[in-house]
């Protein structure tokens, strides 16, 4: 079993260097840093040489679970394979070693992409206009949200100031509603999983900007009724938002543009195979209606002749989001994704994900609740209430559990309307051999959660740490290494 | 077949079986027919991988990058070097085909590292907390004013004017739709001009905004605009040059509350802009102010030290409408490499950077001044410099353009008011050669 690591810190030794950098070849300042502006004390960062920083953290990733080892069906984040070659192709010195103010004639090629990438996500969103400056999905929300409110206020309509959100929504949802001032009205699901019509025809109102939805939604499941939701938000005079962490299913199947959605936000960390980072970095690229492109952040990308050149004078815009445009080296991975799969591939994409997610429930479905008894699309939501009631295993302690067995787990107690919910999303780029050894493991761990269910309980075993008491760290928080102790 | 998708004929049919269904289309039957998509999207490809790289080594050709050139651009994105075992740590699936850590115990080593990164960022700035990173540099700091609202019950913040007009347009636009007012002040010498700042600050002020280094390089008087922010009840909000801070006092350790600032040049590539991070830390009152992921130490069932997420209830998963920010997915990845980056280089290495950047800025400074440029600004500065030049700078950098050199930063677009203002930054990468290079071509251009 792998050990802990010890940290950075504790292997530093006064004299030891890991760095090597040239002799000053200019003479030394004559205008010294004022005393007062001087720092007094050296940052304690370690000393330590190379071969300790490779070791260290090579180590640490060892304790890493990751797509490249296996199995990682966390729901809503679609964790699919992450293509070496787009790696490769994102480390060419011409896109990795451009500065963001370089003269324009001097980065054609990096704007060509990124207008060719705009093109290809309003294509396969149906939207006419696009920007790439939003970092995450939780940012391109948002963007979105505050394109919506632009377009209100400029409409004269500045009091609506009401957002209709699932109570399947995902937390980035409200969340992004609060960061641009709106007040969050939260509909109800229906006995199919669907937004519920007639509870939403009852929150209408001329205060209401619009709803947020994902679709298919977060228990994996297409809303049925949704030209009757788009028409009946915009009989209202409100706006459609589309939450992209879902779009996997929809690609080569259905466009947001066409469900009558006006902006639109994807996550190329998902749909697009950019890896996840431990976190981060995404990209969460916001595409809209024409009617709406005014207001998209500057600058955009817009192209004369065969000159690329970025466009900063968009009176109605929104402003800017983050510095520059955008986390453009994610950029190039999803365009390299994209001409990688072309138009049939990303369908097939769509199609072997809703193929994965179904036969994996049907699996399933005879051990565990299942709250909604549909086709899912790329993902679907189980419950471990059958378990809880019966022996008091929770879900929490048969995810854990299947760590054990070297699989990450699913997404759990999430959505908020399932209790003990197991959010479970294979994506497509996992083989029927990996989806029947997951579902043996899953009804093993049912099984013993019925016949020893302390072993569950008591799960993980396998691992260099077991359960973390995390009261502890949340009421005395330790939040950095202590040089003192 | 596809490469990334395993599925061959036999288990399509397996799996068709299993469902009972005849055909992949009655899984998306549930979809109304008239916005089932029945055509392809009009997008190019499918290209096989020795096609996709010609395609993008073509690309990437239209482009000149900063391994071709001498780089004196900086104004937010520095072109410093990077050891190449930060790529190397990086390039472990490991790490980049992880997600967040919602699974401590096999997510150790994305969370240590994580911790190790938090000690390494408070130590640098002087505070007590720091998260997991946030977007960039432009982004945390826009946070950072909510921050100093909410722990205020204030909604106004003082921003100077000498702060990145990135930075500005960003916090100008998350304040817009949250309903914080934002008021600018001048600068004066190129440093905060503390009288206009004693004028617009009043009792309604959650924070003065500062940038320092700030945008022309120039080092601010951060105590006492502290003790000026203090005294009305406002909070002091710093965003500062991580490098600097090797060299220049901590500014927790001068009254800063919230030190934010962009990490790009901490082993980030420049990337055209991103993805790089910003870094957010702040006092222990204002630790549950914090926005994003924050790893504790902790213990497991058997006694070991262990990390996890912590005080996560302070976020948009658990708190939904009232988190203190809606973000989720970070620049975790980024952050490694500052982690790795600072291991590099260590408490030595970090000042050597930082003194060979300081030096070389000021030869350049110095060797351009005697060709005829004027100072713009007699403050002190640490890698970057504002000269005034005899003629419009766009000029001078098509020339220098022309002979491989990425010249400095036009103010003329953001900072009218500086006539010919030009700003320039030099790293420890620029050699003396470099420089006189550099200064003999811009230098021709006074006449």
């Amino acid at each position: 079993m792998k050990k802990p690591v010890e940290l950075i810190f504790e292997l530093s030794k006064s004299g030891r260097k890991a760095y090597s950098l040239p002799a000053c070849d200019v003479p030394e300042a004559g205008e010294k840093i004022p005393e007062k502006f001087a720092r007094k004390i050296d940052a304690r960062l370690p000393e330590v040489f190379e071969v300790d920083v490779v070791r260290h953290f090579t180590r640490l990733s060892q304790l890493n679970y990751a797509v490249d080892l296996g199995f990682y069906p966390l729901g809503s984040c679609t964790m699919k394979y992450n293509p070496k070659i787009n790696e490769a192709v994102s480390r060419l010195p011409g896109f990795l070693q451009l500065h963001p103010y370089q003269p324009e004639e001097t980065v054609q090629g990096a704007l060509k992409l990124m207008y060719d990438l705009e093109k290809m996500l309003c294509e396969i969103t149906g939207m006419d206009r696009a920007t790439l400056q939003p970092a995450a999905g939780a940012h391109g929300e948002m963007t979105g949200l505050m394109i919506i409110k632009a377009a209100l206020e400029e409409r004269g309509e500045g009091k609506r100031k009401k957002i209709i959100i699932p109570d399947s929504a995902h937390g980035t949802n409200p969340a992004s509603a609060s960061m641009v001032g709106f007040e969050v009205l939260e509909v109800k699901s229906d006995e199919r999983g669907n937004v519920d019509v007639e509870d939403l025809k009852k929150l209408m109102s001329d205060e209401v900007a619009g709803i947020m939805l994902t679709n298919p939604n977060t228990l994996g499941l297409f809303e049925e009724r949704i030209t009757e939701i788009a028409r009946i938000i915009h009989g209202a005079g409100g706006l459609l938002y589309y939450d992209g962490a879902n779009l996997n299913a929809n690609l080569g199947k259905a466009r947001p543009g066409d469900m009558g959605f006006d902006v639109v936000h994807l996550n190329l960390h998902k749909t697009f195979s950019t890896p996840h980072g431990g976190g981060g970095p995404g990209s969460g690229p916001i595409a809209v209606t024409k009617e709406l492109a005014p207001f998209l952040p500057v600058p955009t990308v817009e192209k004369e002749g065969e000159r690329y050149y970025l466009d900063y004078d968009r009176p109605l815009s929104i402003g800017k989001v983050r510095s520059f445009y955008g986390n453009f080296n994610v950029m190039v991975k999803a365009y390299a994704y994209i001409l990688t799969m072309g138009p049939e591939g990303l369908r097939e994409v769509a199609e072997c994900s809703v193929l994965n997610a179904n036969y994996l429930l049907k699996k399933l479905r005879d051990y565990f609740e299942l709250p909604f008894d549909r086709w899912c699309k790329h993902e679907f939501v189980i419950s471990g209430n059958r378990q809880k009631k019966a022996t008091g295993v929770t879900t929490l302690d048969m995810v854990k559990r299947l760590i054990d067995y070297g699989f990450h787990p699913p997404t759990v107690y999430f959505p908020l309307i399932v209790p003990e919910a197991m959010m479970v999303e294979p994506t497509e780029t996992e083989s029927v051999e990996t989806l029947d050894a997951f579902a043996e493991t899953m009804i093993s761990i049912a099984k013993e959660a019925e016949e020893n269910p302390d072993l569950v309980k008591e799960s993980p075993k396998n691992t260099p740490i077991t359960r973390l008491d995390e009261v502890t760290a949340a009421k005395k928080p330790v939040v950095k290494w202590d040089f003192e102790a | 077949m596809w490469n990334y998708i395993p599925h061959t004929r036999e288990d399509k049919e397996r799996m068709l079986e299993a469902l009972g269904i005849k055909s992949v289309d009655e899984l998306f039957e549930d979809i109304p027919k008239e916005v089932r998509m029945e055509k392809n999207y009009d997008i190019p490809g499918p290209l096989a991988e020795d096609c996709l790289v010609r395609h993008m080594q073509e690309l990437a050709g239209k482009n000149l990058h900063l391994g071709n050139c001498a780089c004196f651009l900086g104004a937010g994105v520095y072109d410093h070097f990077v050891p190449s075992i930060v790529d190397a740590i990086i390039s472990r699936g490991e790490f980049y085909t992880a997600y967040t850590p919602y699974q401590p115990e096999i997510s150790q080593g994305t969370l240590q590292a994580i911790f190790e990164y938090q000690s390494m960022i408070c130590e640098l700035t002087g505070m007590y907390v720091t998260n997991a990173s946030m977007y960039d540099g432009a982004s945390s700091f826009a946070e950072s004013a909510f921050m100093a609202c909410s722990a205020t019950k204030r909604e106004k913040v003082l921003c100077s004017k000498a702060v990145n007009p990135e930075y500005r347009s960003v916090l100008r636009t998350y304040t817009r739709f949250r309903g914080v007012e934002v008021e600018e002040f001048g600068y004066k010498d190129g440093q905060v001009d503390l009288e206009d700042v004693k004028g617009k600050l009043n009792d309604k002020v959650a924070a003065i905004m500062i940038q320092s280094p700030n945008f022309f390089g120039v080092i601010e008087d951060l105590a006492s605009i502290a003790e000026l922010a203090h005294s009305k009840g406002a909070m002091l909000i710093v965003s500062a040059d991580p490098i600097s801070l090797a060299l220049l006092e901590a500014p927790g350790k001068l009254g800063a509350d919230i030190v934010t600032g962009e990490g790009q040049a901490l082993g980030n590539p420049a990337s055209f802009g991103g993805p790089h991070f910003g870094f957010l830390a702040a006092t222990e009152k204002l630790l549950r102010k914090m926005p994003g992921r924050i790893v504790g130490q902790t213990v497991d069932t058997e006694g070991r030290r262990g990390f996890v997420l912590t005080l996560q209830a302070r976020e948009q998963h658990i708190r939904r409408e009232k988190a203190t920010s809606n973000i989720c997915t970070n620049q975790s990845l980024c952050a490694l490499m500052g982690a790795v980056y600072m291991s590099a280089m260590g408490k030595e290495g970090l000042k050597e950077v930082a003194k060979l950047c300081y030096n070389k800025a000021h030869y350049a400074m110095d060797e351009l001044v005697k060709r005829g440029f004027k100072r713009a600004f007699n403050a002190p500065f640490f890698k970057e410099f504002v000269l005034i030049a005899p003629k419009p700078v766009k000029e001078i950098n098509e020339k220098l353009l022309k002979e491989g050199f990425i010249g400095g930063y036009d103010l003329s677009g953001q900072y009218p008011e500086i006539k010919n203002g030009w700003l320039i930054a030099v790293t420890e990468r620029r050699t003396k050669e470099e420089i006189d290079r550099f200064v003999g071509i811009a230098g021709g251009e006074v006449r």
